[in-house]
């Protein structure tokens, strides 16, 4: 084949990309949703309106104009904040990046292997509806340092459904997506690597959503209990020590790092599924 | 493409399988299912949906074994899938995650006959011929349906298949799309004369396609009729105005009736 032929389909694709979206030229911007707006708004002047009045309960909630102070003056300056972030995100990214190494084989031996389920599958429908929480005394116990057994914890937070999603998947593959393979004459191997992993990969992008979003969970709650560091850890430093707006910056601070991670998890998707997201 | 089809003739004799089910009692989808097909020729097998149509394009193609009876293909035992019988299925089949040329390259890479290279080289070719080389690096969900038919009888051409067997392929196609695929097909046929099995529950797609038309009862399923169908080629859809096309189509219509007593009328024949 000549080179010419090689680099034909590059051209290729990019026409047709721009060629298939001719009602859109111009991407809209999107309309700020007033309303909305007006809610987050009236959120926060409520949330100012019920300290400032001292209503029954919000007596040690701080005002949010004294946790954006605090925000400012002295966290986003301060080098331990963002160490916390730093060790909360190591975690989780252990945790959960381990979870999809060790679980998606799993899940596909489980799925192909007969022999393999019938002796295996058992013991993970025994272990699974065990809460990750509950393995943390186990946990501590086991493993030589609480970095370990925060990051084992995490890992079982987010193995379980993978195992689960892959094995399912293997199990509901299109009989003719193989059948066809066999037609052409493909070997195991071939039907392995080429039909049965692909066809999978939608159910591991389910898992991995569902299992970042639970690793998160589980982290926060393990540093709380077992930790000396991490934001779940810092959140729970601002309540013992009696600090309001700490307790809130670590909420806030957790919420922008579960959100910032599925956003990562949701771009590694759609490079995983390119036929998916091409139309 | 070019390879003689002189000697792919099928002979499936006494064909039974019945399927046990949890909790209801088995069905028996096949018995005494017995026919031939000709080299070279269109075999149209036709019947009412549920009569086992599909089973027993599965047995053809080796993806299931049948309780009884047997399948040969020039005289070997048909024992398991392979490319010389390539079924294009109901459903679209092609791998979603593949672009067209990766599926339409697939068999030959596989096995090991064709470089990739070689193969891409011949996927070109046959892109170009099915009008879809434009398409060949988009994957199959940017397909319309007509679109993804060709591309799986393109696919299965790849392999030089001595025996297509087509499972109601147009089913699901707009009226306009399945008329032009039909007359698609019509054309590859009459170009290669690729030995076809084509199962449809359409009598007019049967009659326009056929050099013979096998109909199959039901309950269970099996040969109980099979009609010549000698209208000239090349075909074309004026055909369907034909004195002849008429004719067959009473023939036909007749045994079609008759079946439909049979079936619907309480112990009848019992």
């Amino acid at each position: 084949m000549s080179s010419a032929e090689e680099t034909l389909p590059k051209t290729n694709t990019a026409t047709a990309k721009t060629s298939s979206k001719p009602g859109r030229r111009k991407p809209k911007l999107p309309l700020p949703n007033w309303r909305g707006s007006v809610a987050v708004l009236g959120f926060f002047l409520l949330w100012e309106l019920l300290v400032r009045l001292e209503v029954s309960g919000f007596a040690q909630i701080p005002s949010p104009l004294t946790v954006v102070k605090v925000l400012f003056s002295t966290y986003i300056v301060d080098p331990d904040y963002w160490i916390s972030w730093i060790t909360s995100f190591q975690r989780v990214l252990y945790g959960f990046v381990l979870a999809q190494l060790l679980g998606i084989p799993l899940g596909l031996l489980l799925g192909t292997r007969k022999t393999f389920n019938y002796l295996f599958y058992p013991v993970i429908e025994l272990l699974r509806p065990i809460p990750p929480l509950a393995w943390v005394p186990l946990s501590i116990l086991f493993w030589p340092t609480a970095e370990l057994s925060i990051v084992f914890i995490t890992f079982i937070g987010a193995f379980f459904i993978i195992v689960i999603n892959v094995h399912d998947a293997v199990r509901d593959i299109h009989k003719e997506h193989l059948w066809l393979a066999q037609s052409l004459g493909a070997s195991r191997g071939q039907i392995f690597r080429r039909i049965i992993v692909p066809s999978v990969i939608p159910s591991i992008a389910v898992g991995m959503t569902l299992g970042i979003a639970v690793t998160w969970n589980v982290v926060i709650a393990a540093e709380m209990i077992a930790a000396d560091s991490g934001l779940g850890r810092l959140t729970w430093e601002g309540y013992v020590s009696h600090t309001g707006p700490v307790v809130i910056i670590g909420m806030i601070s957790i919420g922008i790092a579960g959100y910032l991670s599925t956003l990562i998890v949701d771009r590694v998707e759609k490079r995983m599924m390119p036929w998916r997201t091409s139309h | 493409m070019t390879r003689s089809n002189a000697n792919s003739r099928l002979v499936a004799s006494g064909l039974a399988k019945t399927y046990q089910r949890k909790e209801h009692p088995p069905v028996r989808v096949l018995d005494h299912c017995s026919f031939e097909i000709e080299p070279g020729k269109l075999t149209v097998v036709m019947g009412s949906s549920g009569c086992g149509k599909s089973t027993l394009a599965y047995i053809l193609a080796g993806y299931i074994k049948p309780d009884a009876g047997t399948v040969t293909l020039n005289g070997n035992p048909i024992a398991g899938p392979g490319p010389d019988r390539v079924l294009v299925f109901q459903e679209t089949a092609l791998w979603p995650w593949m672009s067209v040329i990766e599926n339409v390259m697939f068999g030959p890479v596989a096995r090991g006959d064709q470089t990739t290279a070689q193969a891409r080289q011949n996927a070109v070719q046959l892109l170009k011929r099915f009008g879809l080389i434009e398409f060949r690096d988009k994957y199959p969900g940017q397909l319309s349906g007509g679109m993804k038919r060709r591309a799986e009888i393109a696919q299965a051409l790849m392999n030089q298949p001595q025996l297509m067997i087509l499972d109601e392929p147009f089913r699901g196609l707009d009226e306009m799309t399945r008329e032009l695929m039909q007359e698609y097909y019509m054309r590859l046929f009459e170009e290669t004369a690729l030995t076809t099995l084509f199962i449809t529950s359409e009598l007019e797609e049967a009659i326009f396609l056929a050099d013979r038309i096998l109909i199959m009862g039901e309950s269970p399923g099996r040969i109980v009729s099979s009609i010549h169908v000698d209208l000239p080629h090349p075909r074309q859809f004026e055909i369907l105005d034909s004195r002849e096309y008429l004719d067959i189509k009473r023939t036909a219509m007749d045994t079609l009736y008759s079946l439909a007593h049979d079936s619907e009328t309480p112990g009848y024949g019992t």
